[in-house]
C-alpha cells in the first residue's frame, strides 16, 4: 500500500502526455489543415474562374451560331454542342450493353470463377489506359479503315473510356441485390435469364443509371482521344460518317490560338462542359441513393 | 408404386419440352454474356495489336534506339523519344513528390475526426469533384491563371536558387515545373480516394489498442494507422501514376513542346503524350509510325504501372 501511494503522485506526471509530444501533435494537425487548404485553393480557382470568364461571353449566339473565323468577332459553337451529344451518344450505345452483360457474367453466371476474375482484373487494367490510347486504337481501326474522321471514330473511342466505368458500376448494383430475391426467381420456375431481365436489372437500374450518367459525364470532358478521330469541323456535320466538332476539342484548339475572342469562346464552352459533368455527376449521385433493396 | 412415380416424370417432360424456347433463350444468353466477358480482355489485346501494326516500320527503322535517341527531323527521317521519356517520367515524378504528401494529409483529415462529419462530408464530395473537371480545362486554366501566377515565384526561385542545376534557367511562358503541378492537382483525387478508403476500412482495434498504451492521436495516425494502411497508399500512388504518365492535354498545353531534355525544371519539355497530340495531325509515314512506336511505349509503362498497383490493390483487399 506506501509502495503505490508513493507512487500515485508521479503517477500524473509520468502518464502526462509531455510538451514535445504535443507540440508535434499540434504542429502535425496544422500540416494536415493547410494540406487541405492548399488541395481547395486550385478547385476554388478554377470554379471562380470558368463561371466569372465564362458567364462573360455567355449570350445565345453562343448556342445558335458557328465557330467565329480567326480574328472575326462573335459567334458560338452549335455545331460543337451537338457532336459532343452524338459522339457521347455513340460511345454510350456501344458500351452501355457490352458493359452491362459483362457485369450480368462476371456476377451472376461466373461470380468468383476464373474467368470472371480476369474480367475483372482487365477492366481494372482497361480503365488505367491512357486516353491518348484510345484515341490511336480508334484512328487505326475505325479512321484508317473508312478513310474519314467521323463522330463513329470518336464514339468508339469514348467507348473504350467509358466500359470500365459502366462494368464496374453494374457489378456494384448487381452485388446489392440479395441472394434471396434470385433464389425466390429460380424457386418460381424463372431460367437465368428470365431472372436477370426482369428481376436482376430493373432492381439494379439505379447503379447502372449511376454508372452511365458518371461514363457520360468523363466522356464530355474527354479531348485527347478526339483528336484524331472525331477531329474538328467548322460547320455543322451532316452524317456520322463526317469530321465532327466536340465541345473539349474546341476549347483545347480556342485555349492555344492567339485571338482574343477564339479565347474567350473557350472559356464559355468550359463553363458549360463543367456545368454539364457537375450537374451529372451530382445526379449521379442523387440517383444512387435511390437502392431498390 | 410404379404408376406413382411415373406420372410426375411425364409431366415434368411435358413441360420441360413446353418450355424449349426459354431454354434456348437462356443459353444464347449465357453465351452472349461470356462472349462479351472475354472480349474485355480481347479489346486490351486488339488495343496493343492495332498500336504495334501501325508502328511496325518505326520499330523495323530505329530498332530500341529509339529509346535513347534525341532527334525529331521529319526532314531527315530519323526519330528519337528520349526527350519525351525524360519529360514523362520527370513530370510524372514532380507531380507525385506535391501530390503524394498534400493527398495522404488530406486522407487523415477526412478519416480522423478532427472535424464533425457534417463539414468532411462536403469537403470529400468536393475533392471528388476534382477528379471530373476535364484535362482540358486545367490546361485551360493553366495557360491563363496558374502559370501567369506563379511565375514571380519561379523568377524569385531562378534568382536565388540559380546555382542549382534544376533551377537554372529563367522560367518562361511554360515549362515543365509549371506542367507538373498541375498534373499534382490533377492526380490528388486519385491519391486522397484510395488512401481515404484505406484509412477508413483499418480495423478499429488498431487505433484503441494504440490508444490504450498511452498514445496520442497523432503518435497513432503516424506510427500505427498509416503504416497498417501503406499497401493501399502504395497502391494509390501507382494509379495516381499511371494516371500521370498517360495525361495528354493538360501537358500538351502547357509543358512547352520543346524537343530537349534539360536538366532544369523550368524550361520548357515535351512527354511523349504530348507529342503525340501536338505532332498528329501534320504526321504521315515513317513519322506516323513514330508516333504510334512512341505511344506503344507509353501503353507498355502504364500498363505495367497498373498492373503492379492493381497486385498491390487487391493484396490489400485481401488482407482486410
Amino acid at each position: 500500500m506506501a509502495h503505490s501511494s508513493s507512487q500515485s503522485a508521479p503517477l500524473d506526471n509520468q502518464f502526462a502526455v509531455s510538451s514535445g509530444r504535443k507540440m508535434f501533435g499540434n504542429i502535425m494537425t496544422a500540416l494536415v489543415f493547410s494540406c487541405v487548404a492548399i488541395a481547395a485553393i486550385p478547385l476554388v480557382s478554377i470554379l471562380f474562374m470558368v463561371i466569372t470568364k465564362g458567364l462573360g461571353g455567355l449570350t445565345p449566339a453562343v448556342f445558335t451560331d458557328l465557330p467565329p473565323a480567326a480574328g472575326v468577332a462573335g459567334g458560338g459553337f452549335r455545331n460543337a454542342i451537338t457532336g459532343t451529344l452524338i459522339t457521347c451518344l455513340i460511345g454510350a450505345l456501344i458500351s452501355v450493353p457490352f458493359g452491362v452483360l459483362t457485369a450480368v457474367y462476371t456476377i451472376e453466371f461466373g461470380r468468383g470463377n476464373k474467368l470472371s476474375q480476369f474480367v475483372s482484373f482487365c477492366t481494372n487494367i482497361l480503365s488505367g489506359v491512357p486516353s491518348i490510347i484510345a484515341g490511336l486504337f480508334a484512328y487505326g481501326i475505325v479512321v484508317l479503315a473508312t478513310g474519314t474522321f467521323s463522330a463513329v471514330a470518336g464514339g468508339i473511342a469514348l467507348s473504350v473510356l467509358m466500359l470500365p466505368i459502366i462494368i464496374r458500376t453494374s457489378e456494384e448494383g448487381f452485388k446489392s441485390i440479395p441472394r434471396d430475391t434470385r433464389l425466390a426467381a429460380t424457386g418460381i420456375g424463372a431460367t437465368n435469364f428470365q431472372s436477370v431481365t426482369q428481376i436482376i436489372l430493373p432492381a439494379a437500374m439505379p447503379f447502372i443509371a449511376t454508372g452511365v450518367t458518371l461514363a457520360l459525364a468523363r466522356a464530355a470532358g474527354e479531348t485527347a482521344p478526339l483528336l484524331f478521330t472525331a477531329l474538328f469541323n467548322q460547320y455543322d456535320a451532316k452524317s456520322i460518317w463526317e469530321p465532327t466538332a466536340t465541345l473539349s476539342v474546341l476549347i483545347y484548339n480556342f485555349a492555344i490560338s492567339p485571338y482574343k475572342n477564339q479565347q474567350a469562346l473557350a472559356w464559355v464552352a468550359a463553363l458549360i462542359v463543367v456545368l454539364l459533368i457537375l450537374v451529372v455527376s451530382i445526379l449521379a449521385r442523387i440517383v444512387s441513393r435511390r437502392k431498390v433493396y | 408404386m410404379t404408376s406413382l412415380t411415373t406420372a410426375p416424370a411425364e409431366t415434368l417432360i411435358d413441360s420441360s419440352t413446353k418450355f424449349q424456347p426459354e431454354r434456348q433463350i437462356n443459353q444464347i444468353f449465357r453465351w452472349l454474356t461470356i462472349a462479351l466477358a472475354v472480349c474485355v480482355g480481347l479489346v486490351l489485346l486488339w488495343i496493343t495489336y492495332s498500336l504495334l501494326l501501325i508502328a511496325l516500320p518505326a520499330i523495323r527503322t530505329f530498332g530500341l534506339g529509339f529509346l535513347t535517341n534525341s532527334t525529331w527531323n521529319p526532314v531527315e527521317e530519323i526519330y528519337g523519344v528520349f526527350p519525351q521519356i525524360y519529360g514523362t517520367i520527370l513530370s510524372s515524378f514532380l507531380a507525385l513528390l506535391f501530390a503524394v504528401p498534400l493527398g495522404v494529409g488530406v486522407a487523415v483529415f477526412l478519416t480522423e475526426n478532427f472535424l464533425p462529419p457534417k463539414i468532411l462530408t462536403p469537403i470529400a464530395f468536393i475533392m471528388e469533384l476534382l477528379a471530373a473537371i476535364p484535362s482540358v480545362v486545367y490546361g485551360l486554366w493553366g495557360i491563363f491563371v496558374f502559370l501567369p501566377a506563379i511565375r514571380p515565384i519561379l523568377q524569385g526561385i531562378n534568382r536565388a536558387f540559380g546555382w542549382i542545376p534544376f533551377f537554372s534557367t529563367t522560367p518562361g511562358g511554360r515549362h515543365l515545373f509549371g506542367a507538373s503541378l498541375v498534373l499534382a492537382i490533377m492526380i490528388l483525387p486519385t491519391i486522397v480516394a484510395i488512401s481515404r478508403d484505406t484509412m477508413s476500412s483499418l480495423p478499429p482495434q488498431l487505433r484503441q489498442g494504440s490508444y490504450g498504451l498511452g498514445a496520442t492521436r497523432w503518435e497513432t495516425i503516424t506510427r500505427v494507422l498509416v503504416p497498417a494502411g501503406l499497401s493501399g497508399i502504395i497502391g494509390s500512388v501507382m494509379l495516381a501514376l499511371g494516371r500521370a504518365l498517360g495525361e495528354t492535354m493538360a501537358l500538351a498545353m502547357l509543358v512547352g513542346n520543346a524537343n530537349n531534355a534539360n536538366i532544369s525544371w523550368f524550361s520548357p519539355a515535351s512527354t511523349i503524350a504530348s507529342l503525340i497530340a501536338n505532332q498528329f495531325g501534320e504526321a504521315s509515314g515513317l513519322q506516323k509510325s513514330s508516333l504510334f512506336y512512341g505511344a506503344l511505349i507509353l501503353m507498355v509503362l502504364t500498363l505495367l504501372v497498373n498492373i503492379l498497383a492493381q497486385m498491390v490493390v487487391s493484396r490489400f483487399q485481401q488482407v482486410e
